[in-house]
């Protein structure tokens, strides 16, 4: 059978319990095409004896009857997933050589549901860009071109791996991570779909911290219910992460009913941005409308803090980042710098991470150290909290008034050229997060759909954001959406 | 109970080469938690084991590990709390102290900054009989103790054990209500000793359970007063902070060399600079360890990996309803029920296990005696040999059946106290040892008076003499003693010697 590598999670499900293949198959055409995608740098380590080996084991868990949905579905890992025993970098050259002894609470529930490692993918470094340029394995090549002009383009980040991998084929669905957009913005720059749940659905235990009280991961799929499927199989209560909700997780696949009649979606005004290109406010039209033939009551809103949101976001998460990544020192992992003759302990940590952390994660940290500093505590991280708070506000307001889901671009731009950032301002790049962040912010789950594409022939996405703990009524919207727009594209093989 | 009241101790005086200082103590106390596991992974917290053998994920900081609260030592802290007369706060919460150091693997310690567990305590420090300074306790948080840098195992190389990396600490800190270096020891004294009652630290100054950062100031006369007045702590001289202090002894020489050295500055028309210092026993001295400028800038913020710690007051409550009887109330009691010395009560219920011990010995018995006994005989014989009370040979109740034996009158005290030596070094049941030995106590008036007869006719010229001087018959008293093998019971021979003497 060709091109298994292809199929969805869903139709995979059904050819496996069918009979019709068998999951060896399904491992071996994505280890195959894993290995002719070099170009796209997307695999950064590659486990195929792991890989087979779970494969049979999944074999048999079929045969026998009653496995699970995913068994047997191959996957591609983001690498800020500890996995035991397999390199885990973060896309960190300060993490080079380390292999953990103990697996992340998520990928030991995907692989105890019966999935498969294909290996580790790349992303930008600690999970800190938009475009996987910063990440220590070089950066990562979306499968889309504009056109016929075979510039590379980034694959978005900092899931970039994750999202190259799933739109090319390499595996059926990944892992991704998102404390500012980093599966949302991948996912709408190279056409599929991926969901960052409410923060607290998905246990953070055993995936390497960017900024604690952000980060979230969520599966990276061909479609939304894809999405669903796999939302569950990583979803749950860890009592290793106290910040982990003690909640049951729902049938989301089963929210999929494709009726949304009668349901309140809001169209926040603040995100209409100045300078938006004309393509992104018309494929906003566009879902607004398909969700408006859908039976949905579309209502104009506002979340009136949305402009402070970005740089809210951009003093919280490097506060967190500068502490969480303090343990990098050389001491007990990881990198550690030689040091001349007379050289002490503050020599090993300066030379160590200005050795092991990239521009871009120096940069954070530094930011992050100096608004936590004395003197200007008040000023950056108190003030920003109380805009975190504010911005939590907004949203309870409008789901108070009966909202049930908004309606936004998930980016301000299709993916754009590797390169093409390198000489602008820090701030021009995290602008990629305008639409995404106010959602880690609030600690709600927001989705991205691909919905069309631009003069270019570039996918777009939408996001969809929901309630808190009501993924499987997100999903459901979304579902709406994925089905009106048809979106069916693929990019074309040139690798 | 009995209501002790008390007057406050005169503030220790320092006179200098021109006027007279006071001094103005403040102690932040770290008391290791008494738990068997660290306050955030699993790991133990036995002493001594091998280096880096009680380590978690967490506690080498692995990357993606996360910390998850220990409810143990949460309660731990309650308890504690509850014990200093304090308030418990509901709604605590975790914060980050970030700083670089080998032995701190995350590069950041957790603690509570801004909302510790416990709040305003107190805690009333006895100077001697009435006399007793309450010191406030401004607050308890919960927080992790580091690990060890080892720097003279090798010339080229520092080691790191982080078996008590993330043990928990609870950082008890005073107001600067002290006034003197003896103050200092007894307020360190006072809290072990409740701690240890609560069992909720072993108090092991020497294992480092227990040490203080001591913050020392001087003032002139009335300047403290002015304070007390106004809570304005301009009125307070600039203080130093010495750090990691495990003796009591030192403690007290620290703060006397400091107070001295910060006079001498002062008389010298030099101001005291704010810093942290660090004591030298060898010299006794305190040295610069850092100054303001250099001080650390932790940057604390919000640990965004814990959840704010709440509590249930019902919670609080059952804690509060299991604590043990605490020294001060203990110690009233036993003045109160066995008619006890201030003294005696204090060195009794210096220890939950004397205490104990003291109160089998006591019961239905004569209290004064039991004390007398617990205190003089025991626990001197037991310093002799370097034993704890709670490795005592001799058991309470054994102790109680010698007493038991004496008040009934089978013995003598002297007698008693060669049954005592015999119980301590071979056992044995006292009234067994006694009837087996013959050592009870003659009351047979017939024997005794046999005996009386005999020395009188055997010494006529000191039958002469005490007629004359009635104090002499106490020599009679002992020559019949030692005919009887001092069995004889020791009230009969009195009255038959006074008797026969006809005085």
């Amino acid at each position: 059978m060709s091109e298994l590598n292809k199929l969805t999670i869903s139709d995979a499900r059904a050819k496996l319990r069918a009979g019709d293949v068998t999951s060896v198959e399904l491992t071996e055409a994505c280890l195959k095409t894993i290995e002719d995608a070099g170009t796209l740098n997307a695999f950064v380590h590659h486990t195929p004896e792991i890989a087979l080996d779970q494969a049979k084991a999944a074999d048999a868990r079929i045969a026998a009857g009653n496995a699970p949905d995913m068994c047997g579905i191959p996957l591609g890992i983001k690498d800020l997933f500890c996995t035991k025993g397999v390199p885990s970098q973060a896309g960190s050259a300060i993490l080079s050589g380390f292999r953990p002894e103990y697996e992340s609470t998520i990928t030991l529930q995907l692989w105890d549901s019966g999935s498969i490692m294909l290996g580790k993918l790349n992303m930008d470094e600690f999970a800190m860009g938009s475009s996987n340029e910063t990440s220590t394995y070089g950066n990562v090549v979306n499968p889309w071109r504009r056109g016929n002009d075979d510039a590379a383009l980034t694959p978005g980040g900092s899931s970039g791996g994750s999202a190259s991998a799933v739109a090319a084929d390499l595996c059926l669905a990944a892992t991704g991570t998102d404390t500012g957009g980093s599966i949302r913005q991948p996912a709408a720059f190279v056409g599929i779909t991926g969901i960052k749940p409410t923060y607290g659905r998905c246990s953070r235990w055993g995936v390497v911290a960017f900024a604690s009280s952000l980060d979230q991961a969520g599966p990276m799929t061909k479609s939304v219910r894809d999405a669903a499927i796999m939302l569950a199989a990583m979803s749950g209560h860890d009592p290793k992460d106290s910040t982990s909700a003690d909640l049951a997780v729902p049938d989301f696949e089963a929210a999929l009913t494709g009726d949304i009649r009668g349901k309140k979606i809001g169209i926040p005004k603040e995100y209409r941005m100045d300078g938006m290109p004309d393509e992104i406010e018309k494929l906003w039209a566009d879902g607004t409308a398909m969700l408006r033939d859908a039976g949905a009551e579309i209502v104009d809103i506002s979340l009136p803090h949305t402009k402070y949101a970005l740089p809210a976001y951009y003093v919280i998460a490097p506060a967190e980042a500068s502490s969480n990544l303090a343990r990098y020192d050389g001491v007990r992992y990881g990198h550690r710098a030689k040091l001349a003759k007379g050289e002490g302990i503050d020599d090993m940590y300066e030379k160590t991470r200005a050795e092991g952390f990239g521009p871009e994660v120096q940069r954070r940290v530094m930011i992050g150290t100096y608004v936590l500093s004395a003197g200007f505590y008040d000023a950056y991280y108190r003030r920003a909290q109380r805009v975190r708070t504010l911005i939590k506000k907004d949203f309870e307001n409008v789901f108070d008034a009966g909202i049930e889901a908004i309606l936004t671009p998930a980016t301000p731009s299709a993916a754009f050229g590797l390169g093409e950032m390198a000489d602008a301002d820090p701030v021009q790049m995290y602008l990629n997060d305008v639409f995404t962040v106010t959602v880690n912010l609030a600690g709600l789950p927001g989705i991205a759909v691909p919905a069309g594409l631009d003069k270019q022939g570039l996918p777009l996405g939408l996001q969809l954001i929901g309630r808190p703990w009501e993924e499987g009524d997100l999903l459901n919207s979304a579902y709406v959406l994925e089905q009106a727009a048809g979106f069916v594209s693929k990019p074309g093989k040139w690798w | 109970m009995l209501d002790l009241t008390y007057t406050a101790p005169t503030p220790k005086t320092i006179a200098g080469a021109k006027e007279d200082w006071e001094l103005v103590i403040g102690l932040e106390v770290h008391a290791q938690v008494t738990s068997k596991a660290k306050l955030f992974s699993g790991a133990s917290t036995k002493f001594g084991a091998e280096p880096n053998s009680n380590v978690a994920f967490v506690d080498s900081a692995m990357p993606g590990m996360l910390p998850v609260i220990n409810e143990y030592c949460v309660e731990q802290a309650v308890r504690t709390g509850l014990g200093l007369k304090a308030d418990i706060n509901l709604y605590s919460a975790f914060d980050r102290k970030n700083y670089f150091y080998p032995d701190l693997p995350q590069g950041y310690q957790i603690s509570q900054l801004y909302h510790p567990i416990v709040g305003e305590g107190e805690i009333l420090v006895e100077m001697g009989e009435g006399i007793a300074r309450k010191v406030r306790v401004e607050r308890i948080h919960l927080e992790q103790d580091a690990g060890k840098s080892i720097h003279d195992m090798d010339p080229n190389m520092s080691f790191v054990d982080l078996n008590r990396t993330g043990v928990a600490l609870m950082e008890i800190v005073s107001r600067p209500d002290i006034r003197g270096p003896e103050e200092a020891a007894a307020y360190v004294s006072k809290l072990r000793q409740i701690l240890r009652y609560l069992g909720t630290c072993d108090g092991n100054m020497q294992n480092g359970s227990m040490r203080a950062d001591v913050n020392v100031s001087v003032c002139r006369p009335g300047d403290y007063e002015r304070y007390q007045e106004t809570q304005d702590f301009g009125h307070l001289g600039t203080r130093c902070e010495i750090k990691n202090m495990n003796s009591l002894r030192f403690i007290q020489a620290a703060i006397d060399y400091e107070a001295r050295r910060q006079i001498a500055i002062l008389e010298d028309g030099g101001s005291v600079v704010q810093e942290t210092r660090l004591y030298d026993p060898d010299k006794n001295e305190t040295r610069s360890m850092r100054s303001k400028e250099e001080a650390h800038d932790y940057r604390y913020f919000p640990d965004p990996d814990l959840l704010p710690l709440e509590i249930e007051q019902a919670w609080v409550d059952e804690i509060e309803a299991s604590l043990p009887e605490l020294p001060d109330a203990k110690k009233a009691r036993f003045i109160a029920d066995f008619g006890l010395s201030d003294y005696d009560a204090s060195v009794l219920t210096a220890d939950v296990e004397s205490a104990h011990f003291f109160e089998v010995v006591a019961k239905g018995r004569d209290g004064k005696l039991a004390a007398n006994w617990v205190i003089n005989e025991l626990f001197g014989r037991l310093k002799k040999d370097d034993l704890l009370i709670t490795d005592s040979p001799v058991s309470a109740e054994q102790l109680g059946g010698i007493i038991a034996l004496i008040t009934k009158g089978d013995i003598s005290g002297k007698i008693a106290k060669e049954l005592f030596e015999i119980v301590y070094t071979e056992g044995g049941d006292p009234s067994d040892i006694v009837e087996a030995r013959g050592m009870k106590q003659v009351t047979d008036t017939g024997a005794i008076e046999a005996a009386v007869d005999q020395i009188i006719a055997d010494n006529p010229a000191q039958v002469e003499k005490a007629q004359q001087n009635p104090k002499l018959a106490g020599w009679f008293v002992g020559q019949v003693m030692k005919a009887t093998g001092g069995k004889a019971n020791p009230a009969t021979v009195n009255a038959l010697v006074k008797d026969k003497l006809g005085l």
